[in-house]
């Protein structure tokens, strides 16, 4: 085990796939010469050379249909898209080729992409560059995304992703990179599907993912204070999602609170919670609560751009609402 | 007529009403050997006959959707396909029904797949615009407009980083060209060196928009020239000139020059979907484009250098007649996919 | 009609470009018909000669109607666009149910009723017990519907026969309910007299001579019936609550409170009262408590008083003020009858005398007719022969 960074950790899985396949290789804007708009890439350029590190014009839909079409050539492409922002001019190639070819062509084809994004807010880099859309991406059938939080599971779901036979979306929350943490670099990959108790308790589910699991550890430390032991749920993996994981989680506590990046309306926590009123509803004490963002593009000045986030305050509020008076 | 002139001169990209050039020699660079040219002639009816049937299909509503026929374009596909080997690859469109056929691939399973039978080729999950053979090298039939070609540009970097020395050829139409991942694709195949053939079918309309009134610049070979791209416009009614041209450029390409964008000039003589009324173009162009018509032209040529007669001829029709009645008996005798197997082919199934 | 356009059901035929006797070939433009995309032509598919047109020009048909026969070369007629129904896609077979089960739903926890969060709620307010309601909801599980129908059977409840201590418990919840809310309610006055019941007494042990023991009359009922014939006289006493009015009851139903072993009380009715000789109300009387006692009541019995009356003699009260059982609008307590020192033509004389109450609904009735009925049971006690 050693202790090392978000950024670290997806640079050593990186490294350790280019190494081990020479099907593998990583493309994208700034991966190569730049080191990585945030430093992931840094050192791989001269370690592998151009060929597997590939730097691109900024051509996201063009690079990104490459991605699939190499996938369908035998490589095992890593194409990483800077953020999720600007995946939204390569939404074409992704819904209607990456998420669509296996089944249009009646199986015979099977794209193995794997796509690494930042995403989230929290910089003050205002709208156009503050979005967390990995809700309208686990929409889509045909394709898989996983949202790891710790520098473990961003090891861990990388590779998982490299072994996978479909395409899978990474997102790595820009405010986590920085973050340390213990990571086996022998540790087999992680299971795609499987979500993990951060924390186990029997007030209150805490479901999460990706960037705000601290804020709900946080939030679960000082409820802990008062004598409220909340159970938090790091989903990991948004499609598929580990329903039953949800679920029993739910049996145990009868309340759930989920907390989501996203903008509340038609958010991932939407889905989660339909999930838990079909699957759990006679389990339920009290209604569902989310705790996402604002409705309102993300704004600059940061008491503006704290306030439109999910915080802790706001979680330990929500918990206890759902507690009611006793809580 | 034999005008024992000049080959055949380019035609203007928009073709004014009285200019049709004569029928001329072959090429020098082809030696027509008869089986070949028949061969050429069998392909381009069997394309032909199998398109009338499918409308006829349609208006019967065996198939359905959207179906876009590609008469009058069979020299295209079918010279073009004489320049690619089995290895090579293949990205067409949704007029994909020519390329398919040329390809190689059964009209059976084609007829099927529009059927929407579990015998199509795509097992009746795609329908006449997503024709899938892989075995065949043959990636689809694609509904997004210029949506191929990134798919394409990443077959081509495959091949390339594995050292495989074959083509990808992508065939898209002048509507494509208006599309960003035109630009971002030439400019990336031509930046990385990639083996890419791009074909643009230049039929003069982008669905029911002409070529002059979406692109300033209609010249579509000046705009690889702007990616570093060499190009050639093609008389895309001519089978021979395609076949040609298209030996030319995937010579280069297969070398590892880096990617070659054709232009053929051509013409579909239907209405670019089965729902068109078609309100955006003259019936009088396209009787004029008709008496161009690849097919009569081709024979034409072929009786005057007496390499097909009647009998040849009848022969090929009843042959092409044959494989339409049975490819649409394939289909009709086609089971239908059980309901229960509808979430198939989302995930590939993992071998524990 | 062919199928020109995605999703076209029905065509106008515009034109038609041949006609009958008219040679075609396949390929040949033969009619022209206007769709939702605008005019399309329609080509032939064979050739021969047309033998016939069915749809003439402007007319509307559905895709699938013949609109010509054509005679091919070969012979027999074929005709142009056949109507050739679109074959039956296959239809859902009805077994199977395409959307998966909810993934990974949690059944039953152990020691959890399966109860919806509206009807616990619902439980909670009607004082009853969820896990003592059957559900007939989704899987089992208690709805609205199945507590309110639970709530709404108290009276069947006691009239079941008494068991373990639990149904008395609830008994008494369900009492101590319907007691808060008639006093909450129901805005009480209260009225009492005092009887000189020495001419009823005297009348009672004289005519109990006459009888059988079995038959022998109880001071009750003797009060019993003149509070019935008195609220002929004042009839508003008699009433039912309604919503925001009472209804006056053309009968006179007199509930007897009866109190039950180990706690509890029951009010059955004694029908039509102002009607029945003493005898009669006896009996009925010493059914009503044998099988108020026993659990044998009807539900009928425990809702059909139109007035109760209650009286704690036995108990040794003398006065007693009871709560008005809704939507009944009055309650009459008697007391026990005691000697006490009473004025009679100026001398001081030892009578049996007994305290008679009313507690009355004041919306419904004031004190003046308050006091009118209790003169009246008063005077009728004076004259026991006449009850």
């Amino acid at each position: 085990m050693i202790k090392m960074t978000y950024r670290e950790a997806v640079r050593s899985a990186l490294r350790e796939a280019l190494r081990s396949d020479s099907l593998v290789f990583l493309m994208g804007e700034d991966v190569g010469r730049y080191g990585g708009c945030f430093k992931v890439s840094h050192g791989l350029l001269e370690e592998f050379g151009p060929e597997r590190v590939r730097d691109t014009p900024l051509s996201e839909s063009t690079f990104l249909g490459a991605g699939i079409g190499a996938a369908l050539g035998g490589m095992r492409p890593i194409v990483e898209i800077m953020t999720v922002n600007f995946s939204l001019l390569a939404m074409d190639q992704i819904v209607n080729n990456a998420a669509t070819l296996r089944h249009m062509s009646g199986g015979q084809l099977s794209v193995p992409l794997v796509v690494r994004m930042a995403t989230g807010a929290g910089r003050q880099v205002a709208a156009q560059h503050s979005h967390s859309l990995e809700g309208w991406y686990a929409h889509i059938p045909g394709i898989k995304v996983v949202a790891p939080a710790t520098p473990a599971d961003a090891r861990g779901l990388l590779l998982a992703a490299l072994r996978d036979p479909d395409p899978v979306f990474v997102f790595e929350h820009s405010a986590l990179y920085g973050m340390d943490g213990e990571v086996d670099e022998g540790a087999a990959p992680e299971e795609i599907g499987r979500a993990l108790v951060r924390r186990p308790g029997d007030a209150v589910s805490l479901i999460t993912y990706g960037g705000c699991v601290g804020k709900v550890l946080q939030a679960a430390d000082q409820l802990a204070a008062d004598g409220i032991a909340v159970e938090v749920l790091d989903l990991r993996s948004l499609r598929p999602l580990d329903t039953p994981a949800v679920l029993a989680s739910v049996a145990k506590t009868h309340r759930a609170v989920i907390v989501d990046e996203g903008w509340r309306t038609c958010s991932f926590a939407a889905e989660v919670s339909a999930q838990i009123m079909e699957g759990a509803f006679y389990s339920l004490d009290a209604p569902v609560g989310r705790v996402c963002s604002a409705e309102v593009p993300m704004p600059y000045a940061k008491h503006m751009e704290d306030a439109a986030l999910p915080q802790v305050a706001a979680i330990v509020g929500a918990v206890r609402e759902t507690l009611g008076p006793h809580g | 007529m034999i005008d024992a002139g000049s080959p055949a001169p380019l035609l203007p990209a928009s073709l004014p009403p009285a200019s049709l050039p004569p029928a001329s020699l072959p090429p020098a660079s082809i030696p027509v050997v008869r089986e070949h040219a028949l061969g050429l002639l069998y392909q381009m009816l069997l394309i032909r006959r199998f398109e009338e049937k499918s409308a006829e299909l349609y208006t019967l509503g065996k198939i359905r959707g959207f179906l876009h026929l590609y008469i009058g374009e069979e020299a295209v596909a079918v010279g073009a396909m004489q320049a690619l080997t089995m290895d090579d690859g293949i990205v067409a469109t949704y007029r994909e029904h020519g390329q398919a056929l040329a390809r190689g691939i059964p009209a059976g399973a084609l007829m099927a797949e529009m059927y929407g039978k579990a015998n199509g080729c795509s097992r009746g999950r795609g329908g006449s615009m997503h024709f899938f053979d892989v075995a065949r090298r043959f990636y689809g039939g694609h509904a997004i407009v210029g949506g191929g070609l990134p798919v394409a540009v990443g077959l081509a970097l495959a091949d390339r980083m594995q050292g495989r020395p074959r083509v990808t050829a992508c065939f898209f139409g002048d509507g494509a060209v208006a599309e960003g991942e035109f630009h971002e694709s030439l400019n990336l195949a031509a930046l990385w060196r990639l083996p890419v053939l791009f074909l643009c079918e230049n039929n003069l309309y982008a669905m029911g928009t002409a070529l002059e009134r979406h692109q300033a610049q209609p010249d579509l070979t000046l705009k690889a020239q702007g990616y570093a791209v060499p190009s050639e416009a093609v008389d895309g009614m001519d089978v021979l000139a395609v076949e040609e041209a298209t030996r030319r450029a995937a010579a280069g390409v297969r070398r590892g020059d880096g990617p070659f964008l054709l232009e053929f000039r051509t013409y579909r003589f239907r209405a670019h979907s089965m729902a068109d009324p078609e309100l955006y173009r003259a019936k009088e162009e396209v009787e004029q484009w008709k008496s161009r018509d690849p097919i009569s032209f081709f024979m034409g040529r072929l009786r005057s250098w007496r390499l097909l007669d009647d009998a040849d001829l009848g022969a090929i029709e009843t042959r092409v007649a044959g494989q339409v009645d049975e490819a649409v008996r394939f289909a009709e005798a086609g089971p239908w996919e059980p309901l229960e197997d509808l979430t198939r082919d989302v995930y590939t199934p993992v071998q524990p | 009609m062919p199928i020109l356009t995605v999703d076209m059901m029905a065509g106008t035929l515009t034109a038609w470009r041949k006609r009958v006797g008219e040679a075609i070939k396949r390929g040949d433009i033969i009619a022209e018909v206007e769709t939702d995309k605008g005019l399309i032509d329609v080509e032939v598919f064979t050739t021969g000669v047309i033998e016939s047109i069915l749809v003439q020009a402007g007319e509307t048909v559905p895709t699938g109607t013949v609109l010509a026969i054509i005679r091919e070369e070969a012979g027999a007629p074929v005709s142009v666009a056949p109507s050739a129904p679109v074959e039956p896609i296959p239809a859902v077979p009805p077994a199977s149910r395409l959307a998966p089960a909810p993934p990974g739903a949690i059944t039953e926890v152990p020691g959890r009723v399966r109860i919806s969060p509206l009807a616990r709620k619902v439980a909670a307010e009607l004082c009853v017990d969820p896990a003592s309601v059957r559900g007939t909801g989704p899987a089992g599980a208690v709805t609205r519907e199945d507590v309110e129908r639970a709530a709404a059977a108290p009276p069947q409840a006691l009239a079941r026969p008494m068991e373990p201590p639990d149904r008395q418990a609830r008994m008494r919840q369900l009492i101590g309910a319907a007691m808060a809310r008639s006093k909450r309610e129901i805005p009480h006055y209260y009225l009492g007299t005092t009887i000189d019941m020495f001419r009823a007494m005297r009348w009672l042990a004289e005519e109990n001579l006459k009888r059988p023991v079995t038959e022998r009359l109880l001071p009750g009922v003797l009060l019993m019936k003149a509070t019935a014939l008195a609220l002929r006289e004042v009839p508003e006493l008699n009433a039912v609550w309604r919503g925001a009015e009472a209804i006056p009851s053309p009968a006179i139903h007199i509930g007897v409170a009866i109190s039950l072993r180990g706690g509890g009380l029951v009010a059955p009715a004694l029908h039509d009262a102002d009607r029945r000789s003493l005898g009669d109300l006896m009996t009925g009387l010493r059914d009503l408590v044998r099988r108020a006692r026993s659990g044998g009541l009807r539900s009928s019995e425990l809702s059909d008083p139109t007035i109760t009356v209650t009286s704690l003699g036995e108990q040794g009260v003398e006065t007693v003020f009871g709560i008005i059982y809704p939507p009944q609008v009055a309650i009459v307590g008697f007391g026990k009858v005691v000697e006490r020192p009473w004025v009679v033509e100026g001398r001081i004389v030892a009578r049996p005398v007994l305290a008679a109450t009313l507690s009355a609904d004041h919306r419904v009735s004031d004190g003046h007719r308050g006091g009118l009925f209790l003169a009246a049971v008063d005077r009728l006690l004076q004259e026991p022969g006449r009850l």
